[in-house]
C-alpha cells in the first residue's frame, strides 16, 4: 500500500513560488488562503535555504486528535482529508498543527472564521470524485485522475516531490549520495515520527 | 490510539492510487509515460538512476460534465526559458493548465509565473483593458474600434504630413510573436521611419552588439539544457533563481552531479545562496572582476594556447593590457574583491573545463555594458570554452520572445535578420516583401533618413524634449506609440512624464492599460487599444537558446481585444499601404469580419528572407511537428536521434535539434537540424557544427583574420580558414555547377545572405560541409568599438570620485542615434556638485520571481499579486540603523534627478552597506500618490506601487544606448 508524502529538498528549492501558484490555479484558492507557502531561513545571508510547506499529511495527525467534530479522515494512502460539511471553523486544528497548514477564509461581516481549508494532496474530499460539488469545496481531485499534486508536478527545480514515501526516499537518497548533502528530510520527524533521517526510512539505504 | 479513522456514514472512496497502479501492471509503460505522472521528471540521461519506476499510471483526465475538453499546447509568455504549457479548454474557456513533462526545455517545471498563466484566460475579475478607450477631459471613455482606427490614423497621417514620418516613435514589443515583431518592422518601415525599437534595447542590446562583434552572432551560444554538460558555471550579473527559475532545474542538477557554481553579484541573490563560491563586488566593476580573473589565468598559464592560436585574433594585446592594468591590487581597489576570491574563481573556471559564463542584465545595463560583455567573451575565449558543449557564454534573455524580436523585429538600425539599413539591405527586403524599392524609399523623408538608424526607446523622451537644432532629424517627435511596452521599465521617469505630456498624441496598444495610461497628467490625446495576449492567437517564439516554439491559439481573443497583426493591418489600410503590407500573406476574416493576416504565411515570409541567421529552415510545418513530438528530443543534447514521423505532415524529426535553434540554414527541404551550440568545430555543419564567422574582413594590420590551417568544422572540404561565400567564390572553387539551373539564375550576383533560392547555402553546407558565413577567428580586440579592448569606466553617477579620476567615462557624443549624448559632462557635473555626498547609497534594480518586466500583466494576476503586494527597497542593516529605519517602514528614496519614491524598507544583509536594491516591476504610484483614479474603470492592476525608474538617472551605453540602471546613486530617509 502506498503512503503518500511530500519531500521538499532544501538544496534545490529556490523559493520561486511555482508550487504556490500551481495550487492557487488548480483549485482556485481564494486570496488570503494559502494551502502552500514558502518558508525561508537565513534570508539574504549565507546559509539561506527555503522550504515549501503545506499539510504534511502526518501519521498521527494532531489536527485529527483535537477536532471536536471529527471532521478529519485519512485515506488508505495516508492522506489526511476533512469534511467541510462537518467543520465548524473552531480553529483548534490550526493551533495543533506544527506546519501551520489549516487556513480559515473569513466568512460573514464580523470576520468570522469560515470552514477550514487546507492542502488535500490534490485528492478532493468526501464527495464523489471529480464532481462539481467536490471541486467547489475542495478543489480538483488529481489523484482520482491518476495525477500527482499540482505543486510537485510543476516544481521548477524538482525540489518538491510528491508520491509514495518509499519511492520518494529512493529518489532523494540518490541526490544525497550524489551531492553528499541533506541527510535529514525536512519535516519528516515532526510529521511521521522517528528520526527523519534518510537512513532510517524504508528505501533510504542502499 | 491511532488517529486513523474515517468519518462514519461516508461512502468508501475508491483508492485512486491503487487503481492507477493496477492499470500500470496491465501494460508496459515507457520512461516518459512514467514521468508524465510522476512530478519528478529528471530528463537528463545521467539522471536515470533517480527516476521512479513504480509510481503512478498515465494520466487520464476524467471528463467533466458539459463539453469536450480540448488540449492546446502553448508556451509561457513570461521569460525566455520557453516552458511549455498544456491548456485544457472546454466550451472555449481555459479551465485548466497541465505541465508538459515531454518538453525537453522545462520537463514540466514552472515558476510562479508559469504555473499561473491560466489566469490570462479568465474573464471574471479580469483587469484587462476590455475595449478601445479615448481620454476625454481627463477620463477614459469607451469608443469603437472603427472610431479608434480612424481618429488615431487621421492624427498620425496629419503629423506625418506636417512633420514627416520621423516625428512618430514606435515602441514595439518583445512579447510579440516572431511573426508579429517581424510585421511590426515592416509596418513602421512602410510608415516611413526607423524610429522604432523594442525591449531588447534595455535588456541585452549591449550583449547583442558586443557578442556579435566578437565572434559573429549576438546570442546565447549554448542552451539552458547544455548546463547539464558543464563542469563549472559562473553567474555574473544574473540572478537566474528569480529571473529564469526553470533554468535552475538544469543548473542545480549539474551542480548535484559535480559542477562547480560561482556567483558574482553586488547582491547576495537567491542564486548566490546556491553557489559554491560567492563574490560580492562593487556595482559596475564587472571589467575589473573579469580581467582580474583573466590575470590569474594568464599568470598561471591556464589559457588554451592552441585554441587562441587557431581561432582567436588579438588576445596578445588583451594579455598585455590585463597584465599591466589589472594586477590584483588594482582589481581590489576598483571592485572591492580580495585577491584570494578572484584567484579562486580563476582556478575553478580553469580547472573545471568546459566551464561557462552566464550573464543577464547585471552586465548589460551600464554605460559600458558593451565592454563588460566583451570581457566575459574574452575570458571564455582565453579558456577555449566557446564552441563546445558545456562551455560558451550563456546569455539569458528576458522576455519570452526578446530573442526573436531582436532577430526579426523592430530594431532602429537593422532590418529583419540583422541586415542593416543600407540600400542593399532595403533592396533585399523589398524583394522579399514583393514591393518596389523606389516606392519604399518614397515612404521615407529621404534616402538619408532611410539609412540612418532611428532613435532608441531608451531616449525617445529626448526626441520630444531636446532642442530641435541638436537632434539629427528634421523635427522633434510629436507622437509616441507604446505597442506592447511598459514605460516604467525605462529610466528617467520624471523626464518621461514631461515628454508624455508634451507630445500631441499617445497611443497604447496592450492587453492592459499599462502605466502609460496613467503617468502623464493629460486631459486628452491618449488612446488605449486592447491587444490580445499570445494565448489568444498563434505564432512562434524564440527562446533564449534560439529554439523556436509554436503556440496554438488557446482561446479566442477576450473582450474586444484583437491580435497585434490584425491591428497592424487595420492601420496599414488606413495609412494606404494595406496591399503592400500583406503582399505574400493570405487574409482570413475574424469573427467580427476584420481581416487577420495568416500567421503561417508571415512565418513563411520570414523563412524566405532571413538567410543571415538561419531563420529559413523553420517552416510552420516543421515547428508544429516539433511541438507535437516533444518527447522525441533528449533534454541533455536537445536532439532527436531516432526516426519519429509526424502523422499530420509525414515529417521525420530524426536528427533535428528541438525547435530548430537558429541558425537553421537553407530552406526547409535541406533539413538542416538547427544549431544547439554555436561555433562547435567538433560537428559537421549539417549536424549543427560550425566555427567563428568571417564578418570583419580577412586581415587586420597585416594579420590574417581567418582561422588557422586545420581549424574547421568537422568534415569540411576546406580545411583552412575561408571567407564568406558568394557567387564569385563558388565559381572559383568550381562548385557553381552544383546549383540547379533555377538556383543559378537566382544566385547570379548574389551571396549566401541574399540568394533567395537557398542554392548557395545548400551546396556549401550539404555538398562540401562548409559554413556559408566563412571560417574565421573571433576578435578579442573589437577595433570598431569605443574601447577596442574592454576598459573599466566609472558609471555616470559614481560614489567614488577617486576612481572617476582614474577611470573616467567617455567623451560626449554629438549625434548618437540621432541625439546628443552626454558622458564626461554629466559625470563631471555630478562630481562637481558632490552628488555622491548628498546621495551616498548606490542604487541598483532587478527582478522578482513573481513579476515580469513593467509588471502590469503579472500585477493584474491575483495569484501572483498576492505574493508581492508592495514595492520595497533592500537596505543594509547598517544604513537602516544610521537612518532610524526599521523593517517594513515606509521610506523615501530620492535621487539626483529630484524625484523621490515612497516604498517599504526591507532591511537585509542581502545588500552590502552603502548599496540598495529595488525591484523594477511596479508602477501605478507617482512620488507617493496612488494613481488608481486615473486608470480606466476595472482595468487597474491589483498591485500598484512606485516605479524605481521614476528616480533613475541619465547614462547610456556608448555603443547601443542601453540605459544605466544597475549603478546609480540615491538617498534613503524615513517617510
Amino acid at each position: 500500500m502506498a503512503r503518500m508524502k511530500f519531500i521538499c529538498d532544501a538544496e534545490r528549492c529556490i523559493e520561486c513560488n511555482g508550487c504556490v501558484t500551481a495550487c492557487k490555479s488548480e483549485h482556485e484558492v481564494p486570496w488570503g488562503v494559502n494551502r502552500r507557502r514558502l518558508v525561508t531561513v537565513n534570508d539574504g545571508k549565507p546559509g539561506e535555504r527555503s522550504i515549501s510547506v503545506a499539510c504534511m499529511h502526518c501519521t498521527d495527525a494532531p489536527c485529527m486528535a483535537v477536532c471536536p467534530v471529527d471532521c478529519f479522515y485519512k485515506t488508505e494512502d495516508g492522506i489526511v482529508l476533512h469534511d467541510k460539511d462537518l467543520c465548524v471553523g473552531c480553529g483548534y486544528c490550526f493551533y495543533a498543527c506544527p506546519f501551520g497548514a489549516p487556513q480559515f477564509p473569513q466568512a460573514g461581516a464580523f470576520g468570522l472564521r469560515g470552514k477550514m481549508d487546507k492542502c488535500t494532496y490534490c485528492a478532493g474530499g468526501p464527495e464523489e470524485n471529480g464532481s462539481a460539488e467536490e471541486y467547489r469545496k475542495y478543489g480538483r481531485n488529481r489523484l482520482a485522475e491518476g495525477k500527482l499534486p499540482a505543486c510537485a508536478e510543476m516544481c521548477s527545480t524538482k525540489a518538491l516531490l510528491a508520491g509514495d514515501a518509499e519511492v520518494l526516499t529512493k529518489i532523494y537518497r540518490t541526490r544525497v549520495v550524489t551531492r553528499g548533502k541533506g541527510e535529514e528530510i525536512w519535516g519528516w520527524s515532526m510529521a511521521y515520527g522517528g528520526s527523519g533521517k534518510l537512513a532510517d526510512q524504508p528505501g533510504g539505504k542502499a | 490510539m491511532l488517529l486513523n479513522r474515517k468519518s462514519e456514514g461516508r461512502a468508501e472512496r475508491a483508492n485512486p492510487l491503487s487503481r492507477a497502479m493496477g492499470a500500470l501492471g496491465a501494460k508496459t509503460v515507457d520512461r516518459r509515460s512514467f514521468l508524465k505522472g510522476s512530478g519528478i521528471t529528471a530528463g537528463a540521461a545521467a539522471f536515470a538512476s533517480q527516476l521512479p519506476l513504480n509510481m503512478i499510471g498515465e494520466a487520464s483526465a476524467a471528463p467533466a460534465a458539459g463539453g469536450k475538453i480540448e488540449v492546446k499546447r502553448t508556451v509561457c509568455t513570461h521569460c525566455s526559458v520557453g516552458c511549455a504549457v498544456d491548456a485544457h479548454v472546454q466550451n472555449g474557456v481555459w479551465i485548466r493548465q497541465e505541465p508538459v513533462f515531454d518538453s525537453p526545455l522545462n520537463l514540466g517545471a514552472h515558476c510562479a509565473k508559469g504555473a499561473s498563466v491560466r489566469e490570462h484566460g479568465m474573464t471574471e475579475h479580469s483587469h484587462r483593458l476590455k475595449s478601445p478607450m479615448k481620454l476625454v477631459d481627463g477620463k477614459y471613455r469607451k469608443i469603437t474600434w472603427e472610431q479608434a482606427i480612424n481618429e488615431i490614423g487621421d492624427k498620425l497621417l496629419q503629423i506625418r504630413k506636417e512633420s514627416g514620418p520621423d516625428a512618430v516613435f514606435w515602441l514595439g514589443s518583445s512579447k510579440h510573436s516572431n511573426e508579429q515583431s517581424y510585421m511590426f518592422r515592416k509596418f513602421v518601415s512602410m510608415f516611413g521611419t526607423n524610429n522604432m525599437d523594442h525591449q531588447a534595447r534595455i535588456c541585452h542590446s549591449t550583449t547583442v552588439a558586443g557578442v556579435a562583434n566578437t565572434w559573429g552572432y549576438g546570442a546565447m551560444t549554448n542552451s539552458y539544457n547544455d548546463l547539464l554538460n558543464t563542469k563549472c558555471m559562473m553567474f555574473i550579473g544574473s540572478n537566474a533563481a528569480e529571473a529564469h527559475p526553470v533554468s535552475m532545474l538544469h543548473a542545480l542538477h549539474a551542480k548535484e552531479t559535480g559542477a562547480k557554481m560561482i556567483v558574482c553579484d553586488p547582491r547576495f541573490t537567491r542564486t548566490a545562496a546556491k553557489a559554491d563560491h560567492y563574490i560580492r563586488f562593487r556595482s559596475g566593476t564587472d571589467v575589473p572582476v573579469l580581467f582580474g580573473i583573466l590575470y590569474h589565468i594568464f599568470k598561471n598559464g591556464w589559457e588554451d594556447q592552441k585554441y587562441l592560436n587557431d581561432r582567436v585574433f588579438g588576445m596578445d594585446k588583451v594579455r598585455e593590457d590585463v597584465m599591466k592594468n589589472w594586477t590584483p591590487d588594482k582589481v581590489t581597489e576598483a571592485s572591492g574583491v580580495a585577491e584570494a576570491d578572484i584567484f579562486r574563481a580563476a582556478e575553478m573556471m580553469a580547472k573545471n573545463r568546459p566551464s561557462t559564463v552566464i550573464w543577464c542584465m547585471g552586465q548589460t545595463q551600464h554605460s559600458i555594458g558593451n565592454a563588460m560583455v566583451r570581457a566575459s567573451c574574452i575570458l571564455q575565449l582565453a579558456l577555449g570554452n566557446v564552441g563546445t558543449s558545456g562551455g560558451g557564454t550563456n546569455i539569458y534573455r528576458g522576455h519570452d520572445n526578446v530573442q526573436g524580436a531582436t532577430d526579426v523585429g523592430p530594431n532602429p538600425d537593422s532590418l529583419p535578420g540583422y541586415y542593416g539599413i543600407v540600400a542593399g539591405s532595403w533592396k533585399h527586403w523589398c524583394r522579399v516583401w514583393g514591393v518596389d524599392y523606389e516606392w519604399m524609399k518614397s515612404r521615407f523623408a529621404s534616402q538619408a533618413m532611410m539609412e540612418k538608424p532611428g532613435m532608441t526607446l531608451s531616449r525617445w523622451i529626448d526626441g520630444v524634449t531636446e532642442k530641435n537644432e541638436l537632434i539629427d532629424q528634421e523635427n522633434n517627435l510629436r507622437a509616441v506609440v507604446y505597442w506592447g511596452h511598459a514605460p516604467n521599465s525605462q529610466t528617467r521617469g520624471l523626464e518621461m512624464k514631461a515628454a508624455m505630456e508634451k507630445v500631441d498624441l499617445m497611443v497604447v496598444v496592450d492587453p492592459y492599460p499599462s502605466a502609460s495610461a496613467v503617468m502623464p497628467d493629460r486631459k486628452e490625446g491618449v488612446y488605449l487599444l486592447p491587444a490580445c495576449t499570445q494565448f489568444e492567437t498563434s505564432g512562434s517564439a524564440t527562446a533564449s537558446n534560439r529554439s523556436l516554439q509554436w503556440r496554438d491559439k488557446v482561446v479566442e481573443p477576450l473582450f474586444e481585444s484583437k491580435p497585434d497583426h490584425t491591428i497592424m493591418y487595420a492601420f496599414a489600410k488606413k495609412f494606404g499601404f494595406g496591399a503592400e503590407f500583406v503582399k505574400n500573406i493570405k487574409l482570413v476574416k475574424d469573427k467580427n469580419g476584420w481581416d487577420e493576416p495568416l500567421v503561417e504565411d508571415m512565418l513563411r515570409e520570414i523563412n524566405n528572407g532571413v538567410w543571415t541567421i538561419g531563420y529559413t529552415g523553420q517552416s510552420p510545418e516543421r515547428l508544429k511537428a516539433h511541438m507535437r513530438h516533444m518527447d522525441a528530443f533528449d533534454p541533455k543534447t536537445l536532439r532527436c536521434t531516432k526516426s519519429v514521423v509526424d502523422k499530420e505532415t509525414g515529417y521525420d524529426l530524426e536528427g533535428d535539434y528541438f525547435g530548430l535553434p537558429w541558425p537553421c540554414y537553407g530552406n526547409a527541404k535541406l533539413k538542416h537540424p538547427g544549431t544547439t551550440n554555436l561555433y562547435d568545430t567538433s560537428k559537421h555543419v549539417m549536424d549543427g557544427g560550425g566555427n567563428f564567422r568571417a564578418n570583419f574582413g580577412i586581415s587586420r594590420d597585416g594579420v590574417s583574420l581567418l582561422a588557422e590551417d586545420g581549424s574547421h568544422s568537422k568534415g569540411a572540404d576546406i580545411t583552412t580558414g575561408y571567407p564568406e561565400f558568394d557567387h564569385v567564390l563558388l565559381k572559383k572553387l568550381g562548385w557553381w555547377s552544383e546549383l540547379t539551373p533555377e538556383e543559378q539564375k537566382e544566385a547570379e550576383g548574389k551571396n549566401w545572405k541574399n540568394d533567395l533560392s537557398g542554392g548557395i547555402q545548400r551546396v556549401v553546407l550539404k555538398n562540401h560541409g562548409c559554413h556559408p558565413f566563412g571560417n574565421a577567428k573571433a576578435r578579442a580586440v573589437v577595433w570598431n568599438f569605443p574601447d577596442a579592448i574592454p576598459k573599466h569606466r566609472e558609471p555616470i553617477y559614481s560614489n567614488r570620485p577617486d576612481l572617476v579620476a582614474k577611470y573616467p567615462t567617455h567623451d560626449d557624443k554629438k549625434a548618437f542615434w540621432r541625439l546628443p549624448t552626454l558622458y564626461k559632462t554629466a559625470q563631471q557635473k555630478a562630481i562637481n556638485d558632490k552628488v555622491h555626498e548628498k546621495f551616498p547609497i548606490v542604487l541598483t534594480s532587478g527582478r522578482l520571481v513573481e513579476y515580469e518586466g513593467g509588471g502590469e500583466e503579472t500585477r493584474s494576476n491575483a495569484w501572483l499579486a498576492e505574493l508581492q503586494q508592495e514595492n520595497f527597497v533592500e537596505i543594509n542593516p547598517k544604513d537602516a540603523q544610521s537612518r532610524g529605519i526599521k523593517y517594513w517602514d515606509y521610506v523615501w528614496v530620492s535621487s539626483p534627478t529630484g524625484a523621490r519614491i515612497k516604498v517599504r524598507a526591507l532591511v537585509t544583509e542581502r545588500v552590502g552597506a552603502g548599496v540598495s536594491w529595488i525591484p523594477f516591476h511596479f508602477a501605478g504610484w507617482w512620488q507617493g500618490k496612488d494613481l488608481l483614479d486615473k486608470y480606466p474603470e476595472g482595468a487597474a492592476p491589483i498591485v500598484r506601487g512606485e516605479s524605481v525608474n521614476t528616480i533613475t538617472t541619465y547614462g547610456y551605453d556608448s555603443v547601443t544606448m542601453m540605459q544605466e540602471t544597475k549603478t546609480t546613486l540615491c538617498q534613503i530617509e524615513r517617510a
